[in-house]
């Protein structure tokens, strides 16, 4: 074999190797969610969806305790990490072209890739002991919160530094104050990628494991109260899965189920959002280039 | 006349006073971040002291964890942690840089969007979910074909000793392979792309191959940001907790052999949380803190390497 057949096979045989990487990173992707569906499926029923997770493991228990415990837990985090996640994007994009700004960049970057169970551990000291609250829905609130903050507040940053400028030229031109031009022009021209951050943020916490288990930890009942114990679709797959009971472990298998539907559901939506928002600025690029006269 | 231009004035206060009052709430709340991480360092602080006075620097090589007794080291939980990243990093790496050159040098174009997202999900999937498939799923094969061909080739080092059981440090290794993959892989692809074209083009015209041209123009231009990437996917793995405490076996013992059960930093609290009090409270704190402490001082480093390179690092949170 001559040199040039030898370099010939080896960018095939590096080529190929390349492609087996992606196809063997998604074996397990696809391994999981056909194990999730094909395990789950047969547990889910209308009464399933709506009773207590009674733990006993007779049969009848369902997981409509932890469903309504996932949605409180994202509901109360999404309260509190929006609208902090929201206004440090702003501050940062907008105000933040100096040493205090890219501090704050930095330690959100640090936070956004943080371990999960630590900002568990710092709910758990602040909330849980500290204000004597004890385990609770909103100490685990207040965990998811913490963990939603970076994912928005980069988000929001990069949603703002997309509005061309030109739009918040003109309405500085106008006379506009600044507050008012970050609220009504840039907030609502970057809407879209705000709101693809705040999916994002949903996305990531409705899966959190750890820290709940520091902070809401769990309850068989029906519970609504922001300073009780609450279930949660992640904790009842982590009860149950070393169930000797069959009817516990068809729960975690449901549960599991239900929890990647949501999880995939707000991720594909994230990601078609996306895909809108980055043909738009394209557009209104390349009409501010047509009206120029750029070549004479 | 005079009040004229005083009704402006008083115009032009009310409309852009509003401007400082705006900025400084802005900036209040983006302070927040800034205290929180300040909390979490004085919290944790005050709430392992007990233990801190007790131990002293012996907590990270004591080698008992002993709620009988009332003695607490850390050894054998930062030994699991080191040994089961090691093997994730092992596995992950050369993972993701094959699937971040493909993506981002070999892919058609109509292909690289889908697949880079396809990719990415694998971060989206919660920690608990993978762990309970492990169980299920990759335990029966670790047990029956993975680990006894491991053991036959390298049955004689100390790495492989004892019976293949599934739950166990190799068995949390892969899984934690699996899932550091997206992140480096969308880190470095990320570095990969933004080495310009010149570079490529430069290589081609001398008449390199693909491979060659990936080799000498891209890996070599985007190194410190694929090793930054690397440094991310490390500190993804030593801070996982579910899926690690759910198939890593759950003892307290420093053993070499991968076939052995184990215990990382995090899956320690995750397990003895519950019924901790007192002193144990306190000691499972202060092992959150060396964590804490491992997991800053990781991000920071990744952070600047891969900041040097690109100027920012893309948000990874799944789906991007």
């Amino acid at each position: 074999m001559n040199r040039f057949e030898y370099r010939k096979l080896k960018n095939t045989l590096a080529s190929g190797l390349a492609l087996a990487c992606v196809i063997l990173a998604l074996i397990p992707l696809v391994y999981i969610l056909a194990g999730v569906v094909m395990k789950g499926a047969p547990a889910l029923s209308w009464e399933f969806l709506t009773s207590r997770t009674a733990g006993t493991g007779e049969p009848g228990e369902g997981i409509g305790n932890a469903i309504v415990g996932t949605l409180l837990l994202v509901f109360y985090a999404s309260m509190i990490g929006l609208p902090v996640g929201i206004l440090t994007g702003v501050y940062v994009s907008e105000y933040g072209n100096n040493k205090f700004g890219t501090t704050v960049r930095f330690f959100n970057d640090v936070l956004a890739n943080f371990p999960s169970i630590v900002v568990g551990l710092l709910a758990y000291a602040l909330v849980v002991a500290y204000l004597n609250v004890g385990f609770s829905l909103i100490a685990g609130s207040f965990a998811l919160a913490i963990i939603m903050i970076p994912i928005v507040a980069n988000t929001t940053e990069e949603a703002l530094r997309m509005v061309p400028n030109s739009l918040r030229e003109g309405a500085l031109a106008l006379g506009v104050p600044r507050w008012r031009t970050v609220l009504k022009v840039m907030l609502v021209n970057g809407r879209a990628g705000i709101v693809t951050g705040a999916l994002l943020g949903v996305a990531r916490i409705a899966g959190e494991t750890a820290p709940l288990l520091l902070t809401s930890f769990y309850s068989s009942y029906w519970s609504f109260s922001p300073a009780e114990p609450i279930a949660s679709l992640p904790l009842t797959i982590f009860r149950n899965y070393n169930s000797p009971s069959e009817v516990l472990l068809q729960q975690a298998w449901g549960a599991a189920l239900v929890l990647i539907v949501i999880v995939l559901a707000l991720n594909i939506s994230v990601r078609l959002l996306m895909r809108k928002n980055k043909r738009r600025p394209k557009a209104v690029k390349n009409r501010w280039m047509t009206r120029l006269p750029l070549k004479g | 006349m005079a009040s004229s231009r005083g009704l402006r004035q008083r115009g032009r206060a009310l409309r852009f006073g509003g401007d400082k009052v705006f900025e400084y709430s802005v900036m209040t709340v983006a302070t927040l971040t800034l205290m929180l991480v300040w909390m979490l360092v004085v919290r944790m602080i005050i709430d392992a002291q007990s233990s801190i006075e007790r131990f002293g620097f012996g907590f990270l090589t004591g080698e008992d964890w002993d709620p009988n007794r009332d003695i607490y080291g850390a050894l054998p939980f930062i030994f699991g942690t080191l040994m089961t990243t090691g093997i994730a990093l092992l596995i992950g790496v050369p993972l993701s840089v094959g699937i971040a050159t493909y993506l981002s040098e070999l892919a058609p174009p109509w292909l690289k969007g889908p697949l880079s997202f396809v990719v990415e999900l694998l971060a989206a999937v919660p920690s608990v979910i993978y762990g309970l498939w492990a169980m299920y799923a990759l335990r029966p094969v670790m047990v029956d074909t993975i680990e006894p061909v491991f053991q036959s080739v390298l049955g004689w080092t100390p790495l492989f000793q004892g019976d293949p059981v599934g739950l166990d440090k190799f068995t949390a290794g892969i899984i934690l392979a699996i899932m550091i993959v997206p992140t480096i892989a969308s880190v470095s692809k990320e570095s990969m792309m933004a080495v310009p074209d010149s570079q490529r083009e430069a290589a081609l015209s001398i008449g390199a191959t693909r491979y060659e041209t990936t080799r000498m123009a891209v890996l070599t231009y985007a190194r410190s940001g694929i090793f930054g990437a690397c440094i991310l996917g490390l500190g993804r793995a030593v801070g996982e907790t579910m899926a690690v405490t759910m198939t890593i076996g759950n003892a307290n013992l420093t053993s070499w052999s991968l076939l052995d059960p184990g215990q990382t930093m995090a899956s320690l609290i995750a397990n003895n949380w519950g019924e901790a009090q007192g002193l144990q409270l306190s000691a499972l704190i202060e092992v959150g803190l060396v964590l804490f402490v491992i997991a800053l001082l990781i991000n920071i480093f990744a952070r600047i390497m891969v900041g040097r390179f690109m100027g920012r690092i893309p948000t990874t949170g799944g789906g991007l």
